[in-house]
């Protein structure tokens, strides 16, 4: 086979598929083919980069050059000017938000600084669906490693000393985890692989599937040889397509090459993998949900103890571990313990992904070694607030965690700090929010989502949310009272200490943290009826200011309603009985003399 | 898969189609060739082409090509420059393909300089 010069990875993932990029790649090897390019050039579809908000991303190797928003057209002048004459196609680079300058390759990038990528590792460096290019970089090594090297005991001796603490949002030790497992007898055992992913805000899982399949495969084998299971399923929900067509065909060409099946690496041992669909419900990625619908029955949460180590799937032990937990065990099975112990904090080893959303210029999937602050994150990878806004507020963990105030972003992220200050790690979201943003109307969504994805099964869960969605209901319309704020916390407290499982134990968190660190800003819901963001539409008054308004008539002329009267050159005056508080007045005005107070 | 070795076989052989991705951690040798239109119009095409096939026959995974544009000194095209880590580049000139497997050959995996072909020689040697 003839050596390709040169390799145009595009990427494949879900965002940027969504944006053109099969056709990318069509037009680009038409057009290679065309200029009889075509033996020298490979073109490759890989998975995430994580910077999909300027996708389609294009990335050159071995130049390393990284081109964003690549459009189908654009193929023509990248083979004519790159790959022909070496000239890189200056248009389609990224420049930096900050300060302005072009450049050229992916690790210059201010977004890719200081990210440390282990779980990622694959994505973008690989063809997902073709497990040789896997083996290249060292794929199935550590399976490999641990069926002819190790006993069972010693691969879960080597995860509990590297501290791994679980990705899927509760943080508990995988190898304890294993170890709990494994000590229980039994003849059938279970691996199940989390990849329901219910978090609003959260993808890096769907991208780990998509981008680097055969990593999750290898890691639950040796799961499964760590804990004495020969099964595993992943649990993944229907609403990710290609990744569970990535699954299919990595799955397949596992068990083609002997890495699924039967007596792997002549060792004995067998292990094969089936996938079990979702139907999407937040809920059902608490882990004893999660197996009474693998088995069949209603998604809806057990108590616990027992835990799904002792009783799980068919009241076997059972191990549900993440998809971005699965995903760091080959390099750690590989590089040792020591080396991934040195990553990260006291008590957090490793790196995290966290899906950077919201008010932030780059937006993206970034991973970073636990410990960094989220002023490194916001202002470095993030590139900064958005038309030099001001920053307000950062939530993470999604509907179970809490918002951080802006004072508060030196905080080294990791589980305990980020549990300190009432938020959690969860799977990752992580939203910015800037001055614009109300507290209480975000509170309000997030409670909307549990209320809504609550399965009902008990009451302080399914009717305690239900009533605080309502009093946040009240407080943005304008009908909310001081005393409602006492019983946001009273019954917050409530729901957290008397749910039965995680989302009711969690679901509260949005409003408390939120009521603990904007405490003024529900204050002046309360009893001011005014929204400082003027996000509340029922809160907002228009009106014109006396001496500001030069009388120039342009408010009168968009407002829909015609309620702003006045002379020409005359002061004008907003009617507030009619004012339907659609805004078009205050952009109107090129005088700032509408205000919404 | 019986075996580890059985796994690091089919990992050689993979490798060999993947290599050039891994030029980032900055640890190959780096082969600039001019390709400009008075590059191209030298024969820096033909040239690439041999290069990339005696790369191939040689087993050489450690040399990253990568095109530049126009180097400044179109009489001398087709150029090669050879960029090693922590060493002063050298720059060739008059490249043909002959002259350049003899790069990959001599200078690549013998250390050796080809005198007669230096553009401009540096002080440090190699
Ligand atoms: C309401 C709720 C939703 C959850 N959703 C997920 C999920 O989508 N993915 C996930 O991996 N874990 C989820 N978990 C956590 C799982 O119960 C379980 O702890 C996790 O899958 C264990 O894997 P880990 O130890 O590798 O993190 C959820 C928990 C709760 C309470
Ligand atoms: S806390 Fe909520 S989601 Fe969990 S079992 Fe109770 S009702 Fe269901
Ligand atoms: S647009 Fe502004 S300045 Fe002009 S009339 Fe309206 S309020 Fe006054
Ligand atoms: S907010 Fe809309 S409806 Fe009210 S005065 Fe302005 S333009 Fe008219």
């Amino acid at each position: 086979m003839k050596k390709y010069r040169l390799h145009l990875m595009i990427c494949g993932g879900t965002g940027c598929q969504s944006q053109d990029s099969n056709e990318i790649i069509q037009a680009l090897r038409s057009e290679l083919q065309k200029k009889g390019y075509e033996d020298e050039v490979q073109v490759v579809k890989t998975g995430c980069f994580g910077f999909c908000e300027k996708g389609p991303i294009i990335k050159v190797h071995p130049d390393n050059v990284f081109y964003i928003e690549v459009k189908p057209q654009d193929a023509e002048r990248i083979v004519a000017e790159h790959v022909i004459k070496g000239r890189i196609v200056k248009e389609l680079l990224y420049e930096e938000p900050t300060y302005h300058e072009k450049v050229e390759h992916q690790g210059d990038m201010s977004f890719y600084k200081k990210q440390l990528r282990i779980a990622l590792r694959n994505c973008g460096l690989i063809n997902p669906e073709n497990i040789e290019e896997y083996i290249a970089v060292d794929g199935y090594l550590a399976l490999g490693k641990v069926l002819t090297e190790m006993k069972p005991k010693e691969v879960i001796e080597l995860m509990k000393e590297s501290g791994l603490r679980g990705r899927g949002g509760g943080g508990f030790p995988t190898g304890r985890k294993w170890e709990l497992t494994a000590q229980n007898e039994s003849k059938l055992k279970f691996i199940i692989c989390n990849a329901d992913e219910g978090d609003p805000g959260a993808f890096m899982d769907r991208s780990i599937l998509e981008g680097d399949p055969h990593s999750v495969l290898e890691a639950m084998a040796i799961a499964g040889y760590a804990i004495g299971a020969e099964k595993g399923y992943i649990y993944i929900r229907a609403e990710y397509p290609l990744a569970i067509h990535r699954l299919n065909i990595a799955i397949e060409q596992a068990r083609k090459y002997g890495l699924l099946g039967k007596n792997l690496f002549d060792s004995g041992f067998n292990f094969d993998i089936e996938l079990k669909y979702g139907a999407g419900a937040f809920v059902c990625g608490e882990e004893t949900a999660l197996i009474n619908s693998v088995e069949g029955g209603r998604g809806e949460p057990n108590a616990k103890p027992p835990f799904p180590a002792e009783i799980g799937l068919w009241n076997e032990p059972t191990c549900v571990n993440n998809v971005e937990t699965f995903a760091n065990i080959p390099p750690i099975i590989l590089k040792g313990s020591e080396w991934f112990g040195k990553i990260g904090t006291e008590n957090s080893k490793g790196t995290k992904v966290f899906a950077l959303a919201g008010k932030v210029n780059n937006v993206g999937l970034v991973e970073v070694p636990m410990g960094v602050s989220l002023k490194d994150i916001i202002y470095e990878i993030g590139g900064g607030i958005r038309n030099d806004k001001k920053l307000k507020a950062v939530q993470t963990g999604g509907p179970s965690g809490g918002c951080i105030p802006a004072d508060k972003l030196d905080i080294p992220i990791d589980y305990d700090s980020l549990k300190s200050i009432g938020s959690m790690m969860g799977s990752g979201g992580m939203i910015v929010m800037d001055e614009d943003d109300c507290m209480v109307n975000i509170s309000k969504f997030y409670l909307e989502f549990t209320e809504e994805e609550s399965c009902g099964k008990c009451t302080p869960c399914r009717i305690g949310n239900k009533r605080l969605h309502e009093i946040l209901e009240r407080i943005t319309m304008g009908e909310g009272t001081i005393e409602d704020l006492d019983r946001l916390v009273v019954l917050g407290e409530m729901i957290k200490d008397s749910s039965l499982c995680g989302l009711g134990q969690t679901s509260p968190n949005p409003v408390l943290s939120t009521l603990e660190y904007f405490h003024e800003e529900y204050n002046q819901h309360v009893v001011h009826k005014h929204c400082p963001s003027g996000v509340c539409k029922a809160l907002k008054k228009y009106q014109i200011s006396e001496e500001k308004c030069v009388g120039c008539t342009a408010c009168a002329k968009v407002c829909p309603v015609d309620c702003i009267s006045g002379e020409p050159k005359k002061r004008h005056v907003i009617d507030p009985k009619i004012c339907i508080k659609c805004g078009a007045c205050f952009e109107a005005c090129r005088f700032n003399a509408v205000v919404r107070p | 898969m019986k075996s580890l070795e059985e796994l690091k076989k089919i990992r050689e052989r993979a490798l060999k189609n993947v290599d050039i991705r891994r030029s980032e951690d900055g640890s190959g040798i780096k082969l600039l060739i001019g390709m400009g239109t008075c590059g191209i119009a030298a024969g820096a095409r033909e040239t690439l082409n041999a290069i990339m096939e005696e790369l191939q026959v040689q087993d050489v995974h450690d040399v990253f090509i990568v095109q530049t544009g126009c180097m400044g000194h179109c009489h001398a095209e087709p150029m090669v420059q050879i960029d090693a880590p922590g060493e002063a580049p050298i720059i060739y000139g008059h490249v043909t393909p002959d002259v350049g497997r003899q790069i990959i050959i001599k200078h690549i995996l013998e250390g050796e300089l080809l005198e007669d072909h230096l553009f401009t020689k540096t002080h440090h040697r190699i």
